[in-house]
């Protein structure tokens, strides 16, 4: 696809990240962005460009997670790692309301939480991120027309061997589309020194573009960062079978191969928890020991969970295959018929943080390869 | 009944690490001394009043003919009986004595093992008496052990999940201890209720809370044996607190003769 050649580009030194970051901070937004914390790079608030994650790389696979120094001293050189911004949207626990009893009448009157909206800029999200915050916002039934987050997308020119973005088409570039950041950089490390080119993508964008030293976008820039981006998506680690995957897995039901994974499988929960659209939540009522003060909280849960699919009379999926199969098929096709998209957008989170490291495109290839060829296409 | 319920904390074979949580309960220690009525806990008080009770809190293991008496006579006066700690729910640490022969620890040990009366097993509550709830943990935690007592008075099921320490190592942004850094973690396969401490601290889960419902420790010793852990010491990881709850002491006895694994 050809970069949008009507959208507005610059380019800026790799010094003026910091003054994108006070820029940001300037307009009343809190930037949070990727820092390396216990051997990985997570997502935390940044006080500077210096808590960036200079130099570092990642190295995945299967099961498997490692830091690496990178010589070209990339800022953005790493992939997805075991955080995603679905922490900041959608947190793991959450308080909805809470209720004391009215000594005189004896009734319960629900207290919203006055919740105080953090304006967010999220600095150096992934095209699959960007992809993965567009499907978490319509499964959550977020307004679209809100106000977000101010995004800084970051396009990829080194993705992970865990990557898929190229077979979900949610990156590893983001700038064609010029949908859904505010502003997105492409990392530039040549001889020509260490740059961004920046892509403005909204009119917040825009503003926050100058009040940051730049200078007009040569054609040579614009034609290297298309580049980088095209031998990134020759370079990805993974991809999935070349076939309508909605038709695979509901005719995958009865596959023999959910044995085999459900062998393999600790039914721990990881895969959803670390995906970046996996929305699920449980809602629970808590009351304290004098039974006058209730609260309703809403946390996390997973299709794993054994109490996720319990209903009167006891849980319907208890085995673990029968939670894998639900998370797969729901993941890659049934998605399609309650969102109007496939639910993955090629992270690979799930296949790098997976302890015993299952991955979804060989499960998928392997369901390709045993069903029938003419009943699944 | 009149007043307030009346809670009853019994000890067997047990470190008094679970009972002592409560009194852990600072800052909830006068609202629970206000909504329930203290009937017998000699760990904080001498004062003991006779049953039946509305509560009992039960911790330690049966290992001796005594003990397992004793426990059908508290089950008699409790309309609830909840167990609390790896010791109630599972044998505890001393269930090592079911995998070898404790006459012969007796004999090692004692200068006169003819004065020693104990069984040849340590075994759980359950094994024994009906139990209405079982709380478990090496110790519990203080936050599950308030929540079970809360729920008791308020008449509704305890709000304590089933599942993996993962999701409670997830849901606080802990980075995977396994993943990251190649550290043998029993977390997938244990149950959550402690707040994935261990791994907080970058450290693999010791599994004190015991096996989670359902969990597959043959892909868990699986994965271990490729991260370059002997037989042994997979074996020894699961024998600790819990190591004689059923899913533990398969996963032991699985994991020292690995050619009998399905
Ligand atoms: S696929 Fe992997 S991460 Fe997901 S539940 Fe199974 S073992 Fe855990
Ligand atoms: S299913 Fe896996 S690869 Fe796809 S979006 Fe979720 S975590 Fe990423």
């Amino acid at each position: 696809m050809e970069p949008s050649t009507t959208a507005r580009r610059a380019v800026i030194t790799a010094e003026a990240l910091d003054d994108v970051l006070i820029a940001l901070t300037a307009a009343g937004y809190q930037p949070v962005g990727p820092v390396v914390r216990d051997s990985a790079i997570v997502l935390d608030a940044l006080g500077s460009a210096a808590d960036l994650p200079h130099g570092r790389g990642t190295e995945t696979s299967p099961g498997h997670y490692r830091l690496r120094d990178r010589s070209d001293g990339a800022v953005f050189g790493h992939s997805t790692g075991p955080q995603s911004w679905k922490q900041y949207l959608h947190p793991a626990r959450r308080k909805l309301w809470s209720a004391d009893r009215d000594p005189a009448s004896g009734d319960f009157a629900p207290e919203p939480v006055a919740e105080v909206p953090v304006r967010y800029a999220f600095v150096g999200v992934r095209p699959c991120d960007l992809a993965a915050i567009r499907i978490l916002n319509r499964a959550l039934r977020r307004d679209e027309n809100a106000e977000g987050p101010f995004i800084v997308a970051v396009e990829c020119g080194d993705p992970g061997a865990t990557c898929f973005c190229a077979s979900t088409g949610s990156g590893p570039g983001c700038t064609d589309s010029g949908e859904g950041y505010d502003l997105a950089l492409t990392e530039l490390t040549g001889s020509a020194g260490h740059r961004f080119l920046v892509t403005v993508g909204t009119a917040r964008g825009a503003s926050i573009l100058d009040a940051v030293p730049h200078a007009a976008a040569p054609q040579s820039a614009v034609m290297t960062a298309r580049r980088i981006v095209a031998e990134a998506r020759g370079r990805m680690g993974r991809t999935l079978p070349d076939t309508d995957l909605r038709v695979l897995l509901a005719r995958s039901a009865e596959a023999e191969r959910w044995d085999d994974v459900a062998s393999r499988c600790l039914a721990c929960g990881n895969c959803t928890m670390v995906c970046p659209t996996c929305f699920c939540t449980s809602v629970e009522d808590t009351t304290d020991l004098t039974g006058d003060h209730a609260e309703r909280w809403e946390s996390w849960d997973s299709c794993f969970d054994i109490d996720y699919s319990y209903i009167h009379g006891g849980a319907v999926r208890t085995s673990a295959k029968s939670r894998y199969r639900q998370w797969l098929t729901h993941k890659f096709g049934t998605w399609h018929d309650q969102f109007g998209s496939s639910g993955c957008v090629g992270c690979g989170r799930c296949i790098a943080w997976c302890p015993v490291g299952i991955d979804v495109t060989e499960e998928l290839a392997a369901l390709d390869e045993t069903i029938e060829p003419e009943t699944a296409r | 009944m009149t007043g307030k319920p009346k809670v009853a904390v019994f000890k067997f074979a047990s470190c008094d690490g679970c009972q002592l949580t409560l009194l852990d309960c600072e800052d909830e220690l006068l609202a629970l001394a206000d909504a329930v009525e203290i009937a017998h806990f000699t760990e904080a008080t001498r004062t003991s009043l006779p049953g039946p009770y509305d509560l009992a809190l039960v911790e330690g293991s049966i290992t001796t003919p005594e003990d397992a008496e004793r426990i059908e006579q508290v089950r008699a006066q409790s309309k609830f009986l909840v167990v609390i700690g790896a010791c109630a729910t599972a044998g505890g640490i001393q269930a090592l004595r079911n995998f070898g022969d404790v006459r012969e620890f007796t004999q090692a040990v004692y200068a006169r093992p003819d004065y020693i009366s104990t069984l040849a097993h340590s075994t759980p509550i359950a094994d024994h008496v009906p139990v209405d709830f079982e709380l478990r943990g090496c110790p519990i935690d203080r936050g599950q052990l308030l929540e079970v007592i809360t729920a008791f008075l308020a008449g509704r099921k305890p709000r304590i999940p089933d599942r993996s320490v993962c999701y409670e190592c997830k849901a606080r942004g802990l980075v995977c201890v396994t993943v990251a850094h190649g550290t043998p973690c029993l977390g997938p396969v244990t149950h959550a209720g402690c707040g994935a401490i261990c791994p907080a601290f970058a450290r693999g889960c010791f599994g004190c809370f015991g096996p989670a419902r359902g969990a597959n420790t043959p892909a868990l010793i699986e994965l271990l044996h490729q991260q370059g852990e002997s037989p042994e010491r997979i074996a020894r990881f699961f024998h600790t607190f819990n190591a004689a709850s059923p899913a533990f002491a398969k996963a032991s006895q699985d994991a020292a003769a690995p050619e009998d694994m399905p």
